[in-house]
């Protein structure tokens, strides 16, 4: 165990895996996780939520305001020739 | 953005201004789902959200000859896609810049629950875990493939706009955190703060669903120090 607090390293984790904390900052947080096995599942989990998500991807506008919009573009297109 | 990125960018510019709806339609197909999702921070229906994309193609229709490569074309679009938004949300319920929005979800709490932790004036350990993150069971195709799927997707869901709108940019849509910043013309740091918030929600989320806790025996650990002590 280390003087680092588990409430503020979780905290800090997104700006740690952005790459964003200051360097001597960066390094009491991994001097942290070697010791305390809570704060490395948690950066863990944050990691794998970070990575995973992609998959839910699916929203677009419906089909027929996609295509009247590319029938749009054809007109404006055509008009200007 | 990538050098590749880059250059089919400029592929794809080219194309527009010589009409080719072709090149439009990878545009429309590239971007819209995103652009639902950034227009749902400001208006309140799904339904008016595609309004706002469809509103913001006319615009772009109309507008890419004069587009001059200042920003990426993808910034240019969402620019249009934010004031045509908040035009629309003005109509409809709210008309703040995203910024404003993103300020008013801060409330600064803290996002693990205090209760998990010992108290700050813990004589030993303040501050640490009592019930600490375990592993999930996540099957090796990943989190969206189990069942914890339904939960993640109604955590993000429930998640307050601007929250929602960033870890749905850059978990789901795979934006950089650059590139959020210029679309929604937010701060590194706010970026940051309201990604971390929303994945802490779904992080929460997720292991409520599995019950993914784990007590901390503090007494083996007195006993038994570990760590830097130990080690000296």
């Amino acid at each position: 165990m280390d003087d680092v607090a588990c409430t503020d390293v979780v905290e800090v984790m997104t700006d740690y895996l952005e790459g964003a904390l200051p360097a001597a900052e960066a390094r009491r947080v991994e001097g942290h996780l070697e010791t305390c096995p809570g704060c490395t599942e948690y950066l863990e989990q944050m990691r794998t939520i970070a990575g995973s998500l992609g998959g839910l991807a699916d929203e677009s506008i419906p089909v027929e305001m996609r295509d009247r919009l590319i029938a749009a573009f054809r007109d404006v297109r055509k008009s200007e020739l | 953005m990538s050098p590749g990125a880059h250059v089919d960018e400029q592929k794809l510019i080219a194309a527009l201004s010589r009409g080719e709806a072709d090149a439009f339609a990878t545009l429309v197909d590239r971007h819209s789902p995103a652009m639902i999702r950034v227009a749902l921070a400001y208006v309140p229906s799904r339904a008016a959200a595609e309004e706002v994309v469809q509103e913001t193609w006319i615009a772009v229709m109309g507008g890419i000859d004069r587009f001059e490569g200042r920003s990426s074309l993808k910034t240019w679009i969402f620019r249009i896609l934010a004031n045509v938004a908040m035009r629309s949300g003005a109509r409809e319920r709210r008309s703040m810049p995203f910024s404003a929005l993103a300020a008013a979800e801060d409330t600064g709490e803290p996002t693990v629950d205090p209760d998990r932790f010992l108290p700050a004036d813990h004589e030993r350990f303040p501050g640490h875990w009592v019930l600490a993150p375990a592993r999930w069971p996540t099957p090796e195709e990943g989190l969206l493939a189990g069942e914890a799927r339904a939960a993640i997707a109604a955590a993000i869901a429930g998640l307050p706009e601007a929250q929602r709108t960033v870890i749905a940019l850059r978990d789901i849509e795979g934006w950089s955190a650059e590139e959020v910043c210029e679309a929604l013309e937010i701060t590194a740091g706010n970026q940051r703060i309201l990604l971390h918030r929303a994945r802490s929600r779904v992080r929460t989320a997720i292991e409520r669903h599995y019950g993914a806790v784990e007590a901390y025996d503090y007494d083996a650990v007195m006993t038994e120090p570990m760590g830097d002590t130990e080690e000296q």
